[in-house]
């Protein structure tokens, strides 16, 4: 019954989302200029005022600190968005865990392995970076390093156990990987500090270990 | 033997057995992985690290074959 033809690159789920341009790196990288160039559009005009407030009236010094404040606070709002797309969520489904563990432990090497146990993040080398899979979205470190694109993505089904979840994104990614990040919602592209500040603490061994990997 | 098995709320299901001489558990897992794609499964074959590929037909030769749930943007 087997067939080669039978087998298909792309993913099926890109017939939800036909009117999307399918992610490539060169997709990344403009979207990546387009989220600086947006960062500092609506962060210069705060921090700029707040400067200008005090250089004229020295009395304004509160209100050029809250003003300053907001040029510092909206793009970590921003980045806290991008991180929490690989924070744990929904039902733990806790029976049924150890047995998706099982599974998924086998699609990874032995090191991504440790890593996702320890972290409950998969390592995953591909050709747009290194990815990060979680159980509802998933983080992309750039090469250079010098980016992280976090996409919220999730397998619609909230009685999977954690690791079932990650799974079934990884197995997407594997299948196609610009697939994958086109059909996924971008949540937010920044530098690796601003999203590693706001990832919780296990997870942040993840990030470094993906940032080593990358280049 | 190869195996079919679709991930669900019990972690993973195992839904059928074959091996490459055994024409009668082929089939049967031919019928099960179609009536699997019809309830909106997609089946997923790994292939070592970082590649898995989707099929719409059970290849008979492979070491096991995933139907997983589709997904979807968050």
């Amino acid at each position: 019954m087997s067939a080669p033809g039978a087998s298909a690159p792309a993913l099926p789920e890109l017939g939800s989302v036909p009117w999307r341009e399918r992610t490539d790196a060169r997709w990344l990288a403009r979207y990546g200029r387009w989220w600086r160039v947006s960062t500092a559009l609506y962060t210069a005009p705060l921090a700029v005022g707040s400067v200008a407030m005090v250089a004229f009236e020295p009395v304004t010094i509160p209100v050029a600190l809250a003003t300053a404040a907001h040029a510092w606070m909206i793009p970590e709002l921003y980045a806290f968005r991008g991180a929490s797309v690989v924070r744990p969520k929904g039902l733990r489904n806790e029976a049924a865990e150890p047995v998706a563990q099982g599974l998924l432990g086998d699609l990874l090497d032995h090191d991504a392995r440790a890593l996702q146990r320890e972290t409950g993040l998969a390592l995953e080398p591909g050709e747009l970076g290194t990815w990060l899979v979680g159980e509802s979205g998933a983080l992309l470190i750039a090469p250079g390093r010098r980016r992280v694109h976090c996409f919220c993505v999730r397998v619609p089904d909230p009685e999977l156990p954690p690791s079932d979840r990650i799974a079934h994104l990884l197995l997407a990614l594997r299948t196609d990987e610009e697939g994958f990040a086109t059909v996924a919602n971008h949540a937010f592209c920044g530098a690796p500090w601003r999203v590693r500040r706001r990832l919780p603490k296990p997870m942040r061994p993840a990030l470094d270990a993906a940032r080593q990997r990358a280049r | 033997m190869a195996r079919l098995i679709r991930m669900d709320g019990t972690g993973h299901s195992t839904l059928a057995e074959w091996t490459t001489h055994d024409d009668p558990a082929f089939e049967a897992a031919v019928q099960e992985f179609r009536g699997q794609l019809d309830l909106g499964y997609i089946g997923t074959v790994p292939e070592g690290p970082g590649k898995a590929s989707q099929v719409r037909e059970l290849p008979r030769e492979a070491d096991l074959v995933i139907l997983r749930r589709p997904i979807a943007g968050g």
